[in-house]
């Protein structure tokens, strides 16, 4: 997704620096093989970014400048969850709710280039009131989860599927609004997506509330 | 044998002597896995030093042993360990996380890439940085 925006401002002092939430080992070597992309792609196996930067879904994105500041904190990155209005048995979306997804992604890349070609003269570039205003909340229980998280990852790798699994099962369950923990216990489809029952009873369980916090940025559905 | 996970890796302790939720470890291992040694003044991470609460020394040092558990705690970071007690995960503390956010210094971190090559976020001071997450599902 990132990978023309990559090529096209690769001469400004650009960089894209993507993170894998992927805690099964192997899980992101063949979508990195195959998307090819030529920035770096990292692997957060322990979801060290969860608990730095508050991260709780994918695709969500940090602006960092040059001086290595936050220009926007943790938010959705051009997605919209347009998924919601799919039908589930022949996966198509409704064409209102594609185009709203559509929208999200080309006016999300419109904003980071703006922001690359004018930095801080960017509407999109947040001020320090701005950014902090809009960072994510990091409660003792988002983190003590992040640490069961990590306990439960080691105990899968080393044999203990089953109190591994436990400790992934508590961490969702003091930290809920993290996507990216419940994943990882989740079982995954045929296109190895987690996107099974369960993945959908979740979703409904979201009632009225996003399933990607609403981006404050201009044009966004 | 007991694992110590932290934010700087993997460590195992085999002088390790687990009690409940206390952890203790020997002076060296403390050192080497946690950075933390008992001196006179406290329990001293470099120049950083934390007085141990008056009364409760004999929850945090015996000897030369550090209850590093109990430091976690102390120190509103979070610990978990397995039903064995044979490994623990000490973590972050959710105060000290948010106040680095609060100042909006990115936080740097180390991550390798599919070839196993370590990357830092500090290693792209200077250009901008499109910080993005994804996942194989």
């Amino acid at each position: 997704m990132w990978q023309a925006l990559y090529e096209e401002l690769a001469d400004r002092s650009f960089v894209v620096l993507a993170v894998a939430m992927d805690s099964r080992e192997g899980d992101p070597l063949p979508w990195i093989e195959a998307a090819a992309p030529t920035y770096p792609v990292l692997i957060d196996r322990e979801h060290l970014l969860a608990e730095m930067y508050g991260v709780v879904n994918v695709p969500q994105a940090v602006w960092i400048n040059e001086a290595g500041r936050i220009v926007r904190p943790a938010e959705a990155a051009g997605s919209y969850e347009g998924f919601r209005q799919m039908d589930r048995a022949t996966r198509e979306v409704p064409s209102s709710a594609a185009q709203l997804t559509a929208r999200a992604k080309t006016t999300y890349v419109s904003a980071v280039r703006d922001w690359v070609l004018r930095g801080a003269d960017s509407e999109h570039a947040f001020s320090a009131d701005q950014a902090r205003a809009h960072l994510p909340a990091l409660t003792e229980d988002m983190v003590a989860a992040q640490t069961m998280f990590r306990l439960g990852q080691f105990l899968m790798r080393h044999g203990d599927a089953r109190e591994g699994a436990r400790w992934l099962r508590e961490a969702t369950t003091l930290h809920p609004d993290s996507w990216c923990l419940w994943r990882q216990q989740a079982g995954v489809n045929e296109l190895g997506l987690a996107a099974l029952p369960d993945f959908w009873e979740r979703v409904d369980a979201l009632g009225n509330r996003r399933y990607y916090a609403p981006v404050d940025m201009k044009g966004m559905p | 044998m007991t694992t110590v996970l932290t934010e700087s890796g993997e460590f195992n302790a085999a002088e390790a002597e687990v009690a409940g939720d206390a952890l203790w470890l020997s002076a060296g291992e403390a050192d080497a896995a946690t950075g933390w040694v008992a001196k006179t003044e406290g329990l001293c991470r470099g120049e950083v030093c934390v007085p141990v609460p008056p009364g409760r020394e004999r929850e945090f040092v015996r000897g030369s042993r550090v209850n590093v558990a109990a430091l976690w705690r102390h120190l509103g970071r979070s610990v978990a360990h397995s039903e064995r007690g044979h490994v623990w995960a000490l973590g972050g503390s959710a105060r000290d996380r948010a106040a680095t956010l609060h100042s909006l210094e990115a936080p740097d971190f180390t991550l390798p890439d599919a070839s196993g090559r370590p990357h830092s976020l500090s290693d792209y001071r200077g250009k901008k940085v499109f910080l993005v997450t994804w996942a194989s599902w």
